[in-house]
């Protein structure tokens, strides 16, 4: 029996790195109904985040090394939050109302934030600023003499063209000097040593060891959500979120800036997957593909629980990390050891990682034919709903 | 004019049959088959995308079923590779000693000929009606889609026992015909019928789209509701296309498979079934020429992109997903054909603008 508690907590942290990677998608999707599928890069990137501030904090050494986690939990927020905020302005919002639109489009954003962490050097970064910076001075002196002419956005476009190829040409001739062309973390997996205060026990309940990296990771996503509760439902820009989530034309009307409304949810989902990532740093190494293994499961919590409901995504992160855990690990025949051969057969056949998630993905898919729109439905009269 | 116009299919069917074969070398003319293979998949999604609306990011299911299906009818029939038991080799690594019972009719070349198309389609099928049954559509029918591809990928991908697992099953070292199914001479075989099949494929598109089941497809793809309203039930047309998708799809990856000379799980791969997609988007969905034209396009700049520099063909490939997407919804056959070369020309005043109501407006509206 304790062997089957121990499982059960191992699904609970499985369940809460899932909520927290979730949650943020959760927001994304269900009060902006964008399908972000670079969410899981988002996560990618938190990772890294977290990979530098240790690094940078490694020479200091002794108690404040130790502290290095807690201050890239927030910087990871800073940064992938501001990174979101960015691809809001830029990419997302021309896409508002065309979800199917918004998922090929932030594929492609994904594909390239891969690559990016592949293969960025310093070169690289300078030769992208430099076409970016190229770019934006080119169309603004476009701009200023020929925006009223009919082929200006065709010149525009050439305009950006250019500048892309400037930018390509600087980053290979950056690439000639030795020190500026060494890439900065390369296609392979990454490191995070937890601090020594995560690592080892918190001590045991009733039998049962309490690993404090899982329990770490538990409290935390039970915060982040606490958190995003309060922000959504008390705070004055929840409030704003939730107006223009219902209905976005009358907000408008009654003064809520809805554009920055949207920069601000946006950013905060994307936020809450960069503490998804950094958290993630904690359970083993992790490399550029991280974020491919985690974005299908949540979207699937997403659709379990019942889109634009919080309470919704929990049940169905945490029901899914512990049947993937219970069922993956086999614990089920040292438990009943004795039961018919039949079912024995069947539970041997599920009980490896991978046929675990066929298991839990069927498992959803059988829900949805009684539950199409998950364990709790959004109400509402639209008829598309 | 007219006449151009209608012998023109015939004339790039003529080239591809004669004229590359002769052109190409065997490494680019085996590249062009698996394009054109692929092809088929773009005119299957452009089936269900472009005309009926349902966007399946699971595609890869019935491809990969496809080019199960013929792989493993090549490795049964395959003296050169049979193990102690007379069956494959690879099962003796797993202690494997009978041929798993679903392998049995893959004996049968017949067999395996409808297995390739009729499988996909009968998984599609009960794949679509348990979907379309429960009013379950747009965003939330992608995510299901990718969720089964994910049991269908993590299911082959974590039996070795009964399907070699990640190594996948290797084609180019079986034989048919006496042949090996890698040599030159197949390849240009299978070449050939990969591009009689493609117009094939053509034709059964045309034949669903065009007609009141067109018309049925696009009101779907244009407003559910009203359709249902107006006393029609959308499930069946749905389950239909969603069921002639998948056995295309199979046929295609067959095709893909003998070519390609190897069939694993990675063709299930979330990656692979958006890029699908996007080879759609590109080429310009709800027409079907634009499938076939993105399809190749877009594979034919991967090879070069490739081969020049492989670290940037994800660059590309995320630019070209956000490009399409934004800047050119029809794609590149759409914007032809709505007449944005001439716009693009008029903007430089070389052709002369046509009269339209917006420039009318403009011009008419006094500035007060």
């Amino acid at each position: 029996m304790e062997l089957f508690f121990s499982q059960i907590l191992d699904g609970l942290s499985i369940g809460s790195v899932l909520l927290l990677a979730a949650t943020g998608l959760a927001i994304v999707f269900g009060l902006m109904g964008v399908i972000n599928l670079a969410h899981g890069e988002f996560m990618m990137l938190g990772a890294y985040v977290t990979y530098v501030v240790q690094s940078a904090f490694k020479p200091m050494g002794g108690v404040i090394f130790e502290l290095y986690f807690p201050v890239s939990l927030v910087l990871a927020f800073i940064v992938t939050a501001l990174i979101g905020v960015l691809l809001e302005r830029t990419l997302i919002r021309q896409l508002y109302g065309r979800p199917l639109e918004t998922l090929l489009a932030t594929w492609g954003v994904s594909l390239i934030l891969i690559q990016l962490i592949r293969s960025v050097s310093t070169a690289m970064m300078l030769g992208i600023i430099v076409g970016v910076v190229v770019g934006f001075l080119l169309s603004k002196v476009l701009r200023a003499k020929f925006s009223e002419k009919p082929f200006f956005t065709y010149l525009n476009g050439l305009a950006w063209a250019i500048s892309i190829g400037i930018g390509l040409i600087a980053v290979n001739l950056l690439d000639q000097i030795r020190p500026l062309s060494k890439a900065w973390f390369g296609p392979r997996n990454i490191d995070v040593t937890a601090p020594k205060w995560l690592q080892g026990s918190w001590g045991a309940i009733g039998g049962i060891e309490l690993p404090g990296l899982r329990i770490f990771i538990i409290l935390l996503s039970a915060l982040l959500l606490l958190a995003t509760y309060w922000f959504l439902n008390k705070s004055v820009w929840g409030l704003r979120i939730r107006a223009v989530t219902q209905n976005r034309q009358m907000s408008n009307c009654l003064g809520i800036p809805t554009d920055r409304v949207d920069s601000i949810t946006f950013g905060i989902g994307s936020g809450l997957a960069g503490v998804a990532g950094c958290a993630i740093t904690l359970l083993g190494s992790v490399g550029p593909n991280l974020g491919a293994a985690y974005i299908v499961s949540c979207f699937m919590v997403i659709v379990l629980g019942g889109v634009g409901n919080l309470l919704g995504t929990v049940l169905a992160s945490l029901l899914l990390g512990i049947i993937q855990s219970v069922i993956g690990s086999g614990t089920l025949l040292t438990i009943f050891p004795d039961m018919p051969l039949a079912a024995k057969g069947v539970i041997e056949f599920f009980a490896t990682t991978s046929m675990s998630l066929v298991l839990v993905f069927i498992f959803i898919i059988v829900f949805l034919q009684f539950r199409p729109n998950g364990m709790f439905p959004q109400k509402g009269r639209s008829v598309d709903a | 004019m007219k006449l151009f116009q209608r012998l023109v299919p015939w004339i790039l069917l003529a080239i591809a049959l004669f004229i590359l074969p002769a052109a190409l070398d065997d490494f680019r003319l085996n590249l062009f088959g698996r394009y054109f293979a692929l092809s088929i998949t773009a005119l299957a999604i452009d089936l269900i995308w472009g005309y009926t609306g349902l966007l399946s990011l699971g595609q890869g299911i019935f491809f990969a079923l496809g080019g199960y299906a013929v792989a493993m009818n090549l490795m049964l029939n395959t003296k050169s590779l049979a193990g102690g038991n007379g069956i494959p080799k690879f099962f003796e690594n797993y202690g494997v000693a009978q041929l798993p019972f679903f392998w049995q009719p893959f004996w049968s070349p017949v067999f395996t000929l409808i297995a390739i198309w009729v499988i996909p389609a009968v998984v599609a099928g009960v794949v679509g009606w348990l979907i379309f049954r429960n009013r379950i559509k747009g965003v939330y029918f992608s995510i299901i889609t990718q969720a089964a591809l994910m049991v269908f990928f993590h299911f082959f991908n974590g039996q070795q026992k009964l399907f070699d697992g990640t190594n996948g099953l290797k084609t180019s070292t079986t034989e048919l015909f006496g042949q090996l199914v890698g040599s030159p001479d197949m390849q240009v075989w299978f070449y050939r019928l990969t591009v009689l099949l493609l117009p094939l494929a053509f034709l059964v598109c045309r034949y669903f789209t065009s007609g009141r089941f067109g018309d049925a497809l696009i009101a779907i793809r244009d407003d559910e509701s009203r359709l249902r309203f107006a006393g029609f039930n959308p499930v069946p047309f749905k389950t239909i296309v969603f069921l002639v998708a998948g056995a295309l799809c199979g046929i295609s990856g067959a095709l893909y498979t003998v070519q390609t000379g190897i069939v694993s799980p990675q063709y299930m791969s979330i990656s692979f079934s958006i890029e699908m997609v996007i080879w759609v988007a590109v080429g310009g969905r709800g027409t079907l020429v634009g499938p076939i034209i993105g399809a190749t396009l877009v594979n034919y700049l991967r090879s070069l992109v490739s081969e020049a520099l492989p670290e940037a063909w994800l660059f590309v490939q995320g630019a070209l997903f956000i490009f399409v997407v934004v800047l050119m919804p029809d794609g590149i056959y759409g914007w032809i054909t709505k007449g944005g070369f001439r716009t693009f020309l008029a903007a430089f005043g070389i052709a002369k603008k046509s009269n339209t109501y917006p420039q009318l407006d403009k011009e008419a509206i006094p500035v007060d």
